[in-house]
């Protein structure tokens, strides 16, 4: 077992054991710092297969951009002093057999799908060929996203304050 | 066996999808619903960048997770405000008892 392989199981120990307990705390604030370790997790992984502007834009856009704004909905939405969920008891069972049978056959294909594996020449470092790609080949989708972003943006603050005219 | 491959990625990402899939399901409490989104995202951008990676695809795989990323921030955006309205209507978050659509 290489040091690479001890590095990627690390990082998915992380990953599950973090996203099993986002999914399960009765916590809300523990499952958002939960999502932390997870959205860590996944970054580390990125680096593993190469993707270091990736990884960098995961724990810059999700860890400081969306877990911080989950938290100011749980602060805005609920009791902090109170913070206990409530649980739903009747719909766990069969939740967790839905859940279940949906994993195991996503499993069961991945695992029997023969793979066509050609390792592709991942650059040093991928920013100069990424920033190219973004303004020859997707500059449409880029300038898109762009215009998408800010709507969303001017959507969302106009939405959250609109009762206080 | 333990040589890590494409199908360990696969799979991290497939347990990861599962967890999403759960969370919205279970969860009565919005922003937890939201929660259960973002791992389904995470959990389709480790597919986007493991294929680029072991598909010979170059970089257009990462690009398209960038792309994820962007969009997921813009739903959290957009979700939040909408629970901010839910609340100041209903004076909770639970999905499961929000049944109207005007007071």
């Amino acid at each position: 077992m290489s040091i690479y392989d001890f590095i990627f199981y690390l990082f998915a120990a992380i990953t599950l054991l973090s996203g099993l307990m986002v999914v399960s705390s009765g916590n809300i604030v523990r499952s958002a710092f939960y999502l932390l370790a997870t959205l860590f997790g996944i970054s580390g992984l990125y680096v593993l297969l190469g993707a270091d502007f990736v990884a960098v834009t995961q724990i810059m856009v999700y860890i400081g951009g969306i877990l911080i704004l989950l938290l100011f909905g749980v602060m805005l939405t609920s009791d902090i002093t109170r913070v206990e969920i409530k649980k739903g008891k009747t719909a766990v069972l069969p939740a967790i057999v839905g859940v279940g049978v949906l994993l195991g056959s996503i499993t069961s294909i991945l695992l029997k799908t023969n793979w066509q594996i050609e390792l592709s020449k991942i650059p040093q470092t991928t920013t100069y060929d990424l920033g190219k790609l973004l303004i020859t080949d997707y500059v449409l989708i880029f300038e898109l996203l762009g215009i998408l972003l800010l709507i969303a943006l001017i959507g969302a603050a106009s939405m959250a304050r609109r009762d206080q005219e | 066996m333990f040589e890590v491959g494409l199908t360990h990625y696969l799979i991290v990402s497939s347990f990861l999808f599962a967890f999403g899939i759960y969370a919205i399901v279970i969860r009565k409490n919005a922003i937890l619903v939201l929660m259960g989104v973002e791992l389904i995202l995470n959990a389709a951008n480790i597919n986007f960048v493991a294929f680029s990676r072991y598909g010979n695809f170059g970089l257009n795989g990462q690009l398209m997770a960038l792309f994820v990323i962007v969009l997921a921030a813009a739903e959290a955006a957009i979700a939040l405000a909408i629970v901010l309205n839910i609340y100041k209507t209903f004076g909770h978050v639970n999905v499961d008892e929000i049944d109207k659509l005007k007071e």
